[in-house]
């Protein structure tokens, strides 16, 4: 892959003094100058409120907003733009699902099934449509070295469950769950199936046709758009079928006093007026993306996390977590030093990780730790990032007394 | 660390400091107590329990348990250090002074009634690690909070 890091003007940063070594995109990634500009532009050029003016402005503005649809449905395999929704992100498409098939199609006593690497955002909503409904969670477990144990899976969907949720990448070990198997097994027992995609669609080539889930989720801000867009994918029947999520002004097709008829797919879901700019935005990213190629992303990354692996593995006092396998994610931690003294001192040295539980209690609880460090790495990311973090892991062990290895 | 270290690193993790944080004084929980608070820091999953012993309103014993990172622990322990044997009034002043010397005071940085305390007040210079080193303070404050 091309060296893309003249894109990023954020990369251009010194922090105390130091070159920006940016570790932290699983939680959100840096911007190249052509999302930027993309958004810059709609305000300058198209901004109008879509879907209601006859004036031209508008019409462009809902072609611009429209179109984007198209790319996502292209970029993700979907087969009908009618079936990709507009929302705020990952955790709202997943809300929006747990609400509104939850009223749907879960009753008391139903069982809904998610695993123990789920993060916050595909368990809590579960959790609360499981005591709104007394129906109850299910959680698959994990194998020691942090992959889905599929036996476990299958011992949950004898409970014959309603729907199956889980996440195609996970967000602390960087396990890559095969979505297609754990999908057919969920559908083989009469389960509907939720793909958590936040940290899978920045990274991988995902065709969500081949993968057969029923509904799938991810964020913007963690493919290069901007924050406050996000996508859920759903299968047209089944979103068809479901009641609306939010009630206003857009999914309605004729309103009466006490009742209202709603508009069809897929502004049905999408109450309100949009965040055109973030769609916008987020076209942008998705054409960087693929002038990249998803392939090449993701064999980056992943070369890149193995590296990473390499070299700390060779840091005396490291412990790693999750498996050998994975996508561009590296949780650890280093002997007695905690994660947030470590992400204070290699912040230092200009290098951003993140510490903590990742969102992930019940994943950490199982690992037996309170909290990891974490880095994590995308396109912009180099073998010198990695250099760079192992060297200022040797500072932190300087500062905490351990002699240089 | 070279001198002059313009992260104000070296200050944060002095020995002292570790010291604490690997030997806490005052570990555990206490079997008879008379307060028990938990405080949590959400955000980065720091937990903290705090138990207080009290002789008509004098700390006759205090300790704490959890799990968190160097600041939040030495901290916590610097803080049970301190307040065995005081009155809760004394406590909670002493608690408010800590408080300010988090806010970046540096008379109260230089106070003696902080004691080993006081090696925290480099804290100050990295408000996100603040919330940290208030955990165990926090704890005490709302254990010296009149009962219902």
């Amino acid at each position: 892959m091309r060296d893309v890091r003249a894109d990023f003007p954020m990369l251009e940063q010194r922090v105390h003094g130091h070159r920006l070594v940016y570790l932290d995109s699983a939680a959100t990634t840096q911007k190249p100058r052509q999302v930027i500009d993309a958004i810059g532009d709609y305000y300058r050029t198209l901004n109008a409120n879509v879907h209601r003016g006859a004036y031209d402005l508008a019409v462009r503005a809902t072609d611009a907003y429209e179109a984007v649809r198209a790319d996502v449905a292209a970029f993700v395999g979907a087969p009908d733009p009618a079936g990709v929704i507009f929302v705020r992100g990952a955790t709202e498409a997943i809300n929006l699902v747990a609400a509104s098939l939850g009223r749907l199609r879960v009753r008391s006593g139903d069982t809904i099934v998610v695993t123990a690497m789920e993060h916050h955002s595909n368990l809590i909503p579960w959790q609360l449509l499981a005591e709104a409904r007394e129906a109850r969670v299910v959680m698959a477990e994990l194998t020691r070295d942090g992959q889905l144990d599929l036996a476990d899976f299958r011992r949950a969907l004898e409970r014959q469950p309603r729907i199956v949720a889980f996440t195609h990448v996970s967000n602390v070990l960087g396990t890559i769950n095969p979505v297609a198997e754990l999908t057919r097994l969920a559908h083989d027992a009469g389960a509907l199936v939720v793909v958590d995609g936040a940290q899978a669609v920045p990274h991988l080539a995902v065709n969500v046709a081949e993968l057969d889930c029923d509904f799938y989720a991810f964020s913007g801000h963690k493919m290069l758009g901007p924050m406050g867009i996000g996508v859920l994918v759903g299968k047209p029947a089944l979103l068809d079928a479901m009641p609306p999520y939010h009630g206003g002004g857009e999914m309605i097709r004729t309103v009466h006093d006490t009742t209202a008829t709603y508009a069809p797919l897929p502004h049905k879901f999408e109450a309100g007026t949009p965040n055109v700019e973030g769609a916008i935005g987020l076209g942008a990213a998705i054409r960087y993306l693929n002038a990249l190629g998803m392939r090449e992303v993701a064999a980056h990354e992943i070369a890149l996390a193995r590296y990473a692996l390499e070299r700390l593995a060779a840091v005396e006092g490291v412990t790693l977590y999750g498996p050998a396998e994975r996508a561009g994610v590296v949780s650890f931690t280093l002997a007695d030093i905690h994660p947030h003294d470590l992400a204070t001192i290699v912040d230092s040295e200009g290098v951003a990780i993140r510490a903590g539980h990742h969102c992930a209690q019940p994943l950490m609880r199982r690992l037996d730790v309170a909290a990891t460090a974490r880095a994590t790495f995308y396109v912009y990311n180099t073998r010198e990032d990695v250099d760079a973090l192992v060297a200022a892991l040797e500072k932190a062990r300087a500062l905490f007394g351990y002699a240089h290895a | 660390m070279p001198d002059g270290d313009s992260t104000g690193l070296a200050e944060l993790y002095q020995e002292l400091i570790l010291d604490h944080y690997r030997r806490p004084r005052n570990q555990g929980s206490l079997e008879a107590y008379t307060r028990r608070v938990a405080l949590a820091n959400p955000t980065c999953g720091d937990e903290l329990e705090l138990d207080l012993l009290l002789d008509g309103d004098t700390i006759a014993d205090v300790r704490f348990s959890g799990h968190g990172c160097s600041i939040s622990q030495a901290s916590a322990s610097m803080m049970t250090q301190l307040v065995k044997g005081r009155k809760l009034t004394e406590a909670k002043a002493l608690a408010a002074r800590f408080s300010e010397m988090m806010h970046g005071s540096a008379e109260a940085a230089r106070d003696k009634a902080l004691g080993e305390a006081r090696a925290l007040a480099g804290v100050a210079r990295f408000p996100v690690r603040v919330k940290c080193a208030l955990l165990g303070w926090n704890a005490l404050e709302e254990s010296t909070k009149p009962q219902a």
